[in-house]
């Protein structure tokens, strides 16, 4: 494989791809809406496809392709559809609460793209840059993920954060070359398992409290105790 | 490039840039009320408008000083400043060497300030509101644009638009993330800066979500004709701002790159610039047909989202030109 260089295509567009990944991570952060919560994460899940189908074609790797598909089939289409269905059984329509406020926890965001950047570089010197790029890019998913999981109550939208954070790791096994296709396969799987455990949650969680706020789970734990 | 045809370019933008103002809003009308199912008015309503406003008398408020009659000229003759920087078909034109970003914002800026100084001035509630809103968009709208300006200035060297501009017509710098970030920023600040739908509504004088024309209530006759220009001519500004940096495709180079200053190229520049202005009309008639208006204080939250958008733009500078 030839190296990859910064200002030829393969790089800008890989680049730019990882990128839009990462805005789309700052649009879900700043959701109020569950149902465009639910839109925009689908948006980061088709992103990413297109990022791994890219990288196929650049790395010359056919099994990307099917990470595309299986990403683009799984999370751009069938978990959207199943969250949506979920929200209107459940009748959860109306604002997402944020533990922390929207423009707080964007800046923490930011904070946390910075720190990725910080770590990834210097431990990267060796690799190529597609490589160190897609990781700091990748791993900024991640932590975004992460931060979406702590600013929400919502059970649903904490649950959007987790797959989010997936998509980070996706991002990253695709940006670097070598990775089996096993691997992609048993996260996809793991998300959908995930998917479905966290989905009997929420019903029981519904049952029991009325809401999906998870800060009643404190109080009984407390209550037991 | 010959001094006489760098001129006779300025010369043609500026008349260009005066003329397509009015009609660039009048079809931004047109294209809005189509996509919801009416006729609309005439695309050339708003010159008409004008014309009628010129002819009728003025009618001041009791008790207004001179900042009152002087903010309308001020904030025209600032916007025209602007509108002679930013280029809409050619680069080169005589006044590149001025057209700093820097100086853009602080022209925008200048008029903004002016009419926020006469809403105040006729000591009015709603004019004090407006410009206190007004202000309040402001503070947080300019950090951001001045980020994406400091990207570009990493990315080219200059705050030069015309420099950045060419920079970026030659290809040299391809696809940049940081450009992508720079651009939804920027998008965000124009929208705000012209008071369009997710921050203000131009077309209602519904009390409570007035800025703009909060501001601009007790003007009547040839001054709000003269205000209603120049916010006109702002928007087209912006849209001409945008298509320079972001997408400068077709726009007819400098001369003395080698390239001569050939007719052809002009055609093709005014021929990408009116595809560009039009297709930039529709994009925002979409988006202010589809989105609802923000509550006023949501609009810092979103001018704050452009700001860390801008500021992310130029740490992925850093990362992608290896400082960091």
């Amino acid at each position: 494989m030839e190296r990859i260089v910064f200002g030829t295509l393969p790089y800008d567009l890989a680049h730019l791809l990882g990128g839009v990944t990462l805005l789309l991570s700052f649009a879900l952060l700043s959701q109020r809406r569950i149902a465009a919560t639910i839109n925009t994460y689908a948006c980061q899940a088709a992103v990413l496809a297109l990022a791994a189908c890219w990288q196929g074609y650049v790395q010359n790797a056919p099994h990307l392709y099917v990470t595309g598909i299986i990403t683009f089939a799984a999370k751009g289409m069938i978990i959207p559809v199943a969250l949506h269905r979920l929200v209107r059984r459940l009748k959860l329509a109306g604002g997402v609460d944020a533990a922390l406020g929207i423009f707080p926890g964007m800046a923490l965001g930011v904070a946390m793209v910075a720190l990725s950047i910080m770590v990834v570089l210097p431990t990267t010197v060796q690799s190529q840059a597609l490589t160190r790029e897609d990781l700091a890019l990748a791993l900024s998913v991640v932590m975004l993920g992460l931060l979406m999981m702590i600013t929400r109550k919502s059970a649903l939208t904490q649950v959007i954060g987790f797959m989010s954070l997936e998509n980070g790791l996706i991002l990253a096994a695709v940006s670097v070359d070598g990775m089996p296709l096993v691997v992609e396969l048993s996260v996809a799987v793991l998300v959908l398992v995930a998917f479905v455990v966290f989905g009997a949650f929420f019903l029981r969680l519904r049952a029991q409290f009325d809401s999906l706020d998870v800060t009643h789970l404190d109080r009984v734990g407390s209550a037991h105790r | 490039m010959s001094a006489i045809a760098s001129f006779l370019t300025l010369v043609l933008h500026l008349a260009l840039m005066l003329a397509a103002a009015p009609l660039v809003l009048g079809l931004t009308k047109r294209i809005k009320a189509r996509m919801v199912g009416r006729i609309g008015p005439p695309v050339m309503q708003p010159w008409r408008d004008l014309a009628r406003m010129v002819r009728k008398q003025p009618v001041v408020a009791d008790g207004t000083s001179f900042v009152f009659r002087a903010a309308p000229f001020v904030n025209l003759a600032a916007i025209v400043a602007a509108a002679t920087l930013v280029p809409s078909f050619a680069l080169g034109m005589a006044s590149a060497p001025m057209a700093d970003l820097l100086v853009i914002a602080g022209l925008l800026a200048l008029g903004r300030a002016a009419l926020a100084l006469a809403a105040m001035d006729t000591g009015t509630a709603f004019g004090g509101i407006g410009a206190s809103r007004e202000m309040m968009f402001s503070v947080f709208a300019e950090p951001a644009f001045f980020l994406v300006v400091f990207t570009l200035a990493l990315l080219a060297g200059t705050t030069n638009l015309d420099a950045v501009a060419s920079l970026i017509t030659t290809g040299a710098l391809g696809l940049r993330i940081s450009m992508a970030l720079a651009l939804v920023a920027t998008l965000i600040v124009a929208l705000v800066e012209c008071s369009r739908i997710p921050v203000d509504n131009p077309a209602t004088h519904l009390e409570l979500t007035m800025v703009h024309e909060a501001m601009v209530l007790e003007y009547s006759g040839r001054y709000l004709a003269l205000i209603e220009f120049a916010s006109a001519l702002k928007l087209l500004v912006w849209m001409s701002l945008i298509g320079v940096i972001f997408a400068p495709f077709g726009i007819a180079p400098r001369d003395g790159d080698g390239a001569n200053l050939a007719p052809w190229l002009w055609a093709v520049g005014l021929a990408a610039w009116a595809i560009k202005i039009g297709l930039m009309s529709v994009g925002l008639s979409a988006l202010e047909t589809t989105r609802a208006k923000l509550r006023v204080f949501r609009v810092p939250e979103m001018l704050g989202m452009a700001l860390l958008l801008g500021l992310l733009a130029a740490i992925f500078l850093f990362v992608s030109q290896g400082f960091a």
